[in-house]
């Protein structure tokens, strides 16, 4: 608590002032809010956030999810068979400078316009995927040479060194990406749900574009708000995860 | 007939080549190989384990292919306990993991670790890591035990217990396990060795095969013989020699 303190303090303080800003210079309220709109429209449209909150989490999960088991499996098919490395990576690299806005319209297209959440989930995914498999793949290579040896002298095949010794080497590396995929995942869901466009999904993406088209600023930074809290909270469960695996691990 | 032998094995590294090594180790012998840093020791512990092929040159590896290697640091599985670590080998070999485990708390008595079995490798010292290293190499009862420079980041106390304890161990097992170990220490090659073989820094061919004196099993008191002083003598002269 006492390490929280300052930043707590700190934040109280540029409320305050935002508050009193707004008040004494008469900000209108479709420019910048005072927080205490914005905490008015937080209460006023909780159920409503929370249940997009809780879609576009479902979402963000659901990708980060694909993301790993995409990103996971095929790094661990390209460090079984080298050539595959040579043909995997650069589509990965292909797809990860590849903006998520310009192959919306297309995933939108081929999974069904009327099946929005999908394609916002693949996107999501596809944005998520890479620091998945960069990280695994770099876990996957970086076992001490002399365990490498070790392994050879006592003629250990391919799944037994995967599973008893790249796999365990790889796993801080893994975590890594999953916490840089994670942010990565709420992101992408944004921005696709921002790009389908059609309110289908409901999403917080969805409430910000609404409210943003009804100049309802203060409702924007109350989803804006939930949209910062559920990335946090995306980050410390993975959080807790990579701890649990790192005690285990060690 | 030899646990292992290197003939006119040559290894070429880019810019550099390592041999022509002559070396054959008889069973059941200790062999220290010296010589000066980059002359060659590593590569030819690795060609006797067969971890390493020589570009020219042929190598024996032991007919059984029983064979331990100890590196330089312990070289554990951090997320393994003492126990599992040691019973990797046999596990890998196919051996069900309760006999493992019986055969890893054995060798973990032997190498006086009877109440770390169950300790990760964080919770051990550099002393103890080395012995759970040590088990390990010996659990699949090896024809030829490899070692290289194993202690030489101990203090000089923890390093000369496990230099007997190493001796001890050869002992207990002998005729069974010829020993070749790379050593920085020339007190530690003419103790633990029959025969001391010094490579040239340049070439890392043999420059000289010295047979030490006493024989082993060495006595408790070996250390404080004058016959002891003049092989260490012997061998750091010839060392000098090789690395001029």
């Amino acid at each position: 608590m006492t390490r929280l303190l300052p930043a707590l303090l700190l934040l109280l303080a540029l409320l305050a002032a935002w508050e009193a800003a707004c008040r004494l210079l008469a900000v209108p309220a479709y420019i910048l809010p005072p927080p205490s709109a914005v905490l008015h429209a937080l209460v006023d449209k909780a159920p409503l956030l929370l249940a997009s909150a809780g879609q576009t989490f479902r979402m963000a999960l659901q990708a980060l999810l694909l993301a790993a088991l995409i990103g996971v499996g095929l790094s661990l098919l390209v460090s079984l068979w080298k050539p595959a490395e040579r043909a995997v990576s650069p589509l990965m690299v292909a797809l990860q400078v590849t903006p998520v806005v310009a192959i919306a319209p297309l995933v939108l297209i081929w999974v069904g316009l009327d099946q929005a959440d999908r394609a916002v989930v693949i996107l999501a995914a596809a944005v998520a995927v890479f620091p998945l498999f960069s990280g695994a793949l770099t876990g996957l290579k970086s076992a001490d040479p002399d365990l490498e040896r070790l392994f050879d002298l006592y003629g250990a095949a391919p799944l037994q060194r995967l599973l008893r010794l790249r796999l365990p080497s790889a796993l801080p590396f893994m975590l890594e990406g999953l916490r840089v995929a994670a942010g990565l995942a709420v992101i992408g869901a944004v921005v696709a749900e921002f790009v389908s466009g059609t309110g289908a999904t409901q999403g917080l993406a969805w409430r910000l574009l609404e409210a943003g088209n009804r100049l309802r600023t203060a409702e924007m930074l109350a989803a804006l708000l939930c949209l910062a809290v559920l990335g946090l909270l995306l980050s410390a469960a993975v959080g807790l995860v990579e701890g649990w695996a790192k005690r285990r691990a060690r | 007939m030899s646990a292992a032998a290197l003939a006119a094995a040559r290894v070429c590294y880019p810019g550099r080549v390592v041999g022509p090594i002559d070396l054959s180790v008889a069973p059941g012998e200790i062999v220290a190989l010296v010589g000066a840093s980059g002359a060659g020791k590593s590569t030819a512990l690795r060609m006797l384990a067969g971890l390493e092929h020589p570009t020219e040159g042929s190598v024996v590896t032991t007919q059984s292919g029983r064979t331990g290697f100890v590196f330089q640091a312990p070289t554990l599985l951090p997320w393994l306990d003492a126990s599992a670590n040691v019973a990797l080998p046999l596990e890998l070999q196919g051996l069900g993991r309760e006999d493992a485990r019986a055969r890893a708390a054995a060798l973990l008595d032997a190498v006086g670790l009877g109440g770390r079995h169950a300790a990760r490798p964080r919770q051990l010292s550099g002393g103890m890591a080395m012995r759970v290293s040590l088990a390990r190499a010996l659990a699949t009862d090896p024809e030829l035990l490899l070692l290289d420079e194993p202690f030489a980041a101990l203090d000089s106390v923890t390093r000369r217990r496990l230099i007997d304890d190493l001796h001890a161990l050869w002992v207990a097992r002998a005729p069974r396990t010829a020993i070749v170990f790379v050593t920085h220490d020339v007190e530690e090659a003419a103790y633990l060795a029959a025969r001391v073989v010094v490579l040239d820094s340049s070439t890392g061919q043999v420059r000289q095969a010295l047979p030490m004196p006493g024989g082993l099993p060495r006595s408790p008191g070996w250390r404080a013989e004058p016959a002891f002083r003049e092989a260490v003598e012997r061998v750091a002269a010839a060392l000098e020699e090789a690395m001029a």
